[in-house]
């Protein structure tokens, strides 16, 4: 990639900042180039963050007809999954399953909400509710 | 701290005291050329880069992240911190921590006795990073260079300038948990480094990443992992409206471009390793080398652009055709390091 071939496309994943790219200058040497970004990075930044966006609709709309439990919304927004939210709770994967049912969910004990909701990084009361 | 008083501080600032802020490519590399040019002599992230033998490819399918597999263009984290520490001397330190209020408590005692500390941080908790790249990636370095009231002054490599970060984030960010948990990870070096024989630690560099390109025992690691993966996407089901094949493709490109697993980057940071070194062993039989690399990044690029056409739906999803296009890269890799190889054993020093 020459110095004037790097993409400065204002990708908005970046908001605004610059990444340090490698590009070789007009003497032929490879040197640090600050780039606005690149469609190409935004397209693939964007599909990964709406597809999370996606499951967290999903998972609000089975949380309000009742037949999901607002932990599970929360987990994708918090851009997790299943097996990342076991991981970071230390809590078994078939529990963290359970607990994505409205009826389970409710039923736990402080202790385990407080545990869900320090992974994400919320308040306990911000995880029995929907946003 | 004298020093602090000397320079004002904000948010648009590359200078702390003596520091001086850097903007790199990749983080690890970033960090530890930072903390060899401020304690030692002039050196950059590239020859960071290279000496370490960062350069790799491997196709993890088995490490699944959001149920996608991990495609790394580089070693595993940590490496480049422990490959420079042969050549330069630099007696690293590092040290984890059960309880975030003692790993909390050491990185202000080290900051109070004036060092560089470099932390292993999970990207999700730093608050200054866009929030579209906010995912839960642990292994992200940045160095700290002091600390201010309830915040820290970090020189994270990959901003451009400075920034700040409270310190209820930071901890966060420190004991995240999940994949790579970075259990408080902090390191700082010990000695002063010393200018290394720069044919000598750059020849025998080469030959390692040469090696672990071309022969490396596991099939989804190197040049024959570039083919594993070609495979794997000849065979994406493009049945349907083609979602999960459109995820995976995407997946491929996030991993190569945006999350510090750089793939065509860091071909060009090697290559930029390459030119340098030739200039500092004088060696100029390497600058080949380096202009022969650029192509092959720039082919890793336009895999990306091809890919990304299909993702949008601008192209018809042709999986057969990426995959084409990734054993083209293994063939031009493939010869590359071999060549590599050749040139490196034929120098003698």
């Amino acid at each position: 990639m020459r110095e004037r071939d790097v993409p400065q496309e204002g990708n908005v994943t970046l908001a605004g900042h610059r990444k340090a790219v490698y590009a070789v200058g007009e003497d032929g040497r490879l040197k640090i180039v600050a780039s606005r970004g690149w469609e190409v990075e935004e397209t693939v930044t964007r599909q990964a963050v709406e597809e999370l966006e996606r499951l967290a609709r999903e998972a609000r709309e089975r949380a309000l007809d009742g037949t999901g439990s607002t932990l599970e919304y929360h987990m994708y927004r918090a851009r997790m999954d299943v097996p990342l939210l076991s991981q970071t709770t230390g809590l078994w994967r078939w529990r963290v399953k359970r607990h994505l049912r409205p009826g389970a969910f409710e039923r736990l004990p402080g202790a385990i909400k407080r545990r869900y909701a320090e992974a994400m990084g919320i308040p306990v009361e911000a995880l029995e509710k929907l946003d | 701290m004298q020093q602090r008083a000397m320079q004002p501080q904000d948010a648009t600032t590359k200078q702390h005291g003596s520091f001086t802020h850097a903007h790199a490519a990749h983080c690890e590399s970033g960090v530890m050329a930072s903390l060899v040019r401020h304690y030692g002599f002039p050196f950059t992230e590239a020859m960071a880069f290279g000496l370490s033998s960062a350069l790799c490819f491997a196709y993890l399918p088995f490490v699944r992240i959001n149920g996608l597999p991990l495609i790394a263009f580089r070693m595993w984290p940590k490496s480049i911190i422990q490959g420079l520490e042969k050549g330069l001397g630099l007696g690293m330190r590092f040290e984890t921590f059960r309880s975030p209020e003692r790993g909390m408590a050491r990185l202000d005692e080290l900051l109070e006795e004036g060092k560089l500390v470099g932390l292993q941080t999970s990207v999700f908790w730093l608050p200054y990073f866009p929030s579209d790249l906010r995912f839960h990636f642990n292994a992200h370095n940045v160095l700290v260079c002091a600390r201010e009231g309830d915040e820290y002054v970090i020189s994270d490599p990959v901003a451009e300038m400075l920034v700040r970060c409270a310190r209820a984030d930071l901890q966060k960010a420190r004991f995240a948990k999940g994949m790579l948990a970075p259990k408080g990870l902090l390191y700082y070096p010990t000695r002063k480094p010393v200018a290394p024989d720069w044919a000598r630690v750059g020849r025998r560099a080469i030959a390692k990443t040469c090696h672990v390109m071309l022969h490396s025992p596991l099939p989804i690691i190197g040049v024959r992992g570039i083919r594993m993966l070609a495979k794997r996407v000849e065979r994406l089901p493009v049945d349907g409206n083609g979602g999960a094949a459109r995820m995976y493709m995407g997946n491929i490109v996030r991993m190569q471009e945006e999350v510090g697993t750089g793939g065509a980057g860091f071909r060009f940071l090697y290559a930029s390793f390459l030119q340098e070194l030739a200039a500092l062993a004088g060696h100029g039989a390497l600058e080949g080398f380096a202009s022969r690399l650029v192509d092959i990044g720039d082919r890793w690029r336009e895999f990306a652009v091809a890919a990304a056409r299909q993702i949008r739906r601008r192209d018809p999803l042709a999986p057969p055709a990426l995959a084409a296009q990734l054993r083209g890269i293994a063939d031009h890799e493939e010869s590359f390091f071999r060549d590599l190889r050749r040139a490196q054993q034929a120098w003698r020093c």
